[in-house]
């Protein structure tokens, strides 16, 4: 199994070896292949194939020099570097580089909670801080903010935000990216630069401005190959007093477009949380009839059946974070500007609790309606529960998702442009003959980044057939999805390194400018191409030649 | 060299054996309470998150690691990882690095090899 980097030899990968030991320590350099064994990706849809993306070596630094250090004795010998952080961003690759024969640059040592703030309400991190190490951080200092954090909270929030994770509490907050101020990157040539007010050398706003002064590179650092971030700040959400949520439910399958102007109204005035869309009508499913009329898109039918057995369309549930008395006016609000608009709307209160809740009190789920709001993220608890949904179940006791892999597409956020890329995507799914029903006319969208709707598909194609060949037939399908997607304007916005350079392609207006103006910055800040080569589809020239390879 | 290899080992062997003796079970004691304190720590750390006994999420009863568990072996042992009397630093240790189901490994920059073996030490501690 043992790899070398591309097109460097035996001995000079030895002699970079010994200087990766030299800078960080013979116990945080891993050549072997059991040492290297988590350095794959445990849920790869190329596992123990030729092209499988694993690494040459991992080195493990435990400071900026050190990361310094790395980096120069790559550019020496040419080695591409992997930068990760705590290496969980399963379901995009995991751990695993996008060039076969990479050294993994491992950042988990890193893991410093540097500043964190509840007046000014901030942190600054290493890479190897986890949402959980920063909950702890929180709690056991009793400090007055909270985290946003994404479902499985051992990620790192450098890496999650790095690759344009979301949480779930308020817009500014759930889009990770956005929320950062101020980074710390040593570039491919072994420079550190800092970003935003971080430029001046004695600046006490780093992590409050993050403009500084001049055109800003922050942005070329997410899903970038730019160089290695070694340290981040957050904006952190000041911890509530008071939390509620209440559901919203509209009669007619048109009432989607009112509902969601509402909530995107609320939402844009912060007056509300994530919302989260569904439909009362999936219990319909098992209905020949509505089924029938629901795969054809048949939107009378669906609206004169789901009548018939008194359910609504759609619904959505809100959440609201400040005081009693403030939650409660956002929820009497919201209700007054949904009835304006859909006066047949139903409106359920939902609870009403004050912050933080108790373990017993996320735990509940008999509220006063079925809620299906994942209710330790919305508190900000990060924790690892979701995980339930990649491992054994009572119905599926033997087995496990071994093809755990996120397709999300971004839509437009309106009732139309939903409407319409329910039609879209189920279209793609029966012209490609995708074996799931999914998607489907009641799909709802995920409104994880307050300004666009992901929805997903796709998602669901790797279940079933686990085989290798099963994986790979997987594989090609998703790529068909994903440019018959570009085709209709549904662009995606995260995927792992086997389906990176696929996404990449999606994005080619005016003859792929935006990826020629990476390329060109990309092979002017590092010439030999080291760090990252092919993330999000950004190829250096010495690796050029390798886009779109693991196409087969 | 045989020879001389056997007198360093033999020799080294008396020196940890006095060592033992100089130290006392007192000492000897506390630095098994020591292990067993790191273990707890580590464990809670890095394992509780799924193998925990606390509710799951979703009305879920169970923490995912533990629901898992409870499916494998449908009672012949415990769900509870702090309740098995049969788990050893080296079968701990297989399942940490190689990772078992949905359960990925995990790299010696998140657990180290001397933090598994507190981990079974406390283990071994619990399931008493």
């Amino acid at each position: 199994m043992a790899v070398l980097p591309p097109d460097v030899s035996a001995e000079d990968f030895e002699s970079a070896v010994t200087e990766f030991r030299n800078a960080v320590g013979e116990d945080w350099v891993f050549v072997s292949d059991e040492d290297l064994h988590p350095y794959r990706d445990h849920f790869s849809y190329i596992k123990d194939q030729p092209n499988e993306l694993i690494p040459s070596a991992a080195v493990g630094p435990d400071t900026v020099e050190q990361v310094q250090a790395i980096v120069r004795t790559a550019n020496r010998y040419r080695i591409p570097l992997y930068a990760i952080s705590t290496g969980k961003n399963f379901a995009y690759g995991g751990p695993s580089p996008n060039v076969r024969g990479s050294v993994t640059v491992d950042l988990k040592r890193m893991n410093r909670i540097l500043e964190c703030d509840d007046k000014r309400n901030f942190a600054l991190v290493e890479p190897g801080v986890s949402y959980i190490d920063l909950y702890r951080h929180i709690q056991d200092s009793n400090l007055n903010v909270w985290v946003d954090t994404p479902d499985p909270g051992w990620g790192s929030l450098i890496g999650n935000a790095m690759d344009h994770g979301i949480g779930y509490t308020m817009g500014y907050y759930r889009d990770h990216f956005s929320a950062h101020c101020g980074m710390e990157v040593v570039l491919p040539n072994g420079e550190i630069l800092r970003t935003g007010m971080g430029a001046m050398p004695n600046s006490n706003s780093w992590q409050e401005y993050r403009h500084g002064y001049g055109p800003d590179p922050a942005g070329l650092f997410g899903q970038g190959n730019f160089g290695i971030v070694t340290k981040m700040g957050f904006r952190l959400m000041p911890a509530p007093e008071h939390w509620r949520n209440g559901l919203v439910t509209v009669p007619k399958r048109e009432d989607l477009i009112p509902l969601i102007e509402t909530v995107n109204y609320m939402s844009d005035l912060s007056m509300c949380g994530e919302p989260w869309y569904g439909s009362p009508l999936n219990r319909l499913m098992g209905n020949t009839e509505f089924r029938e009329a629901a795969l054809a898109f048949n939107g009378d039918a669906m609206d004169r059946l789901a009548a018939a057995a008194n359910l609504h369309s759609w619904q959505v549930e809100l959440q609201f974070y400040g005081s009693e008395g403030t939650t409660l006016a956002n929820w009497e609000y919201a209700k007054d500007l949904i009835a304006r608009r859909v006066p047949d709307a139903r409106f359920t209160d939902g609870e009403s609790l004050p912050t933080p809740l108790t373990r017993e009190q996320i735990a509940d789920t008999t509220g006063p309606y079925p809620t299906s709001m994942r209710r330790n993220v919305t508190q900000g608890v990060p924790g690892l529960g979701i995980w339930y949904m990649t491992g054994r179940s009572e119905n599926n006791p033997n087995a496990w998702n071994e093809t755990h892999i996120g397709l999300f597409s971004l839509v437009g956020r309106s009732g139309e442009a939903v409407l319409q890329a329910q039609e879209d995507f189920a279209d793609i799914s029966r012209r490609l003959g995708l074996p799931t029903a999914f998607p489907n006319a009641l799909q709802t969208p995920v409104n994880w980044y307050q300004f666009g709707f992901l929805m997903g598909n796709g998602f669901t194609l790797g279940g079933g057939d686990n085989s290798p060949e099963g994986k790979l037939a997987a594989t090609e399908r998703l790529r068909q999805v994903l440019e018959e997607n570009a085709k209709l304007g549904y662009g995606d916005y995260r995927a792992p390194p086997i389906l990176q350079d696929d996404v990449a392609d999606q994005y080619s207006f005016n003859d792929f400018a935006l990826r020629r103006f990476n390329e060109t910055l990309k092979d002017a800040i590092d010439p030999n191409g080291i760090v990252s080569p092919g993330r999000a589809g950004v190829w250096p020239a010495p690796y050029r030649h390798m886009r779109g390879a693991l196409r087969g | 060299m045989t020879l001389q290899y056997k007198s360093t080992a033999l020799s080294a062997a008396v020196l940890i054996v006095v060592a033992a003796f100089q130290m006392g079970p007192t000492a000897a004691q506390d630095a098994d309470d020591e292990a067993i304190e790191r273990g707890r720590q580590k464990y809670e750390y890095m394992c509780v998150p799924c193998h925990g006994d606390g509710i799951g999420d979703d009305g879920r009863a169970m923490l995912p690691g533990t629901d898992a568990l409870r499916i494998k072996y449908r009672g012949e042992l415990p769900a509870l990882l702090t309740e098995r009397s049969d788990l050893t630093y080296e079968s701990i240790r297989v399942f940490v690095r190689q990772g078992v189901f949905s359960m990925p490994p995990f790299r010696p920059t998140e657990i180290t090899d001397d933090e598994i073996r507190d981990i079974a030490a406390y283990i071994a501690e619990t399931s008493r």
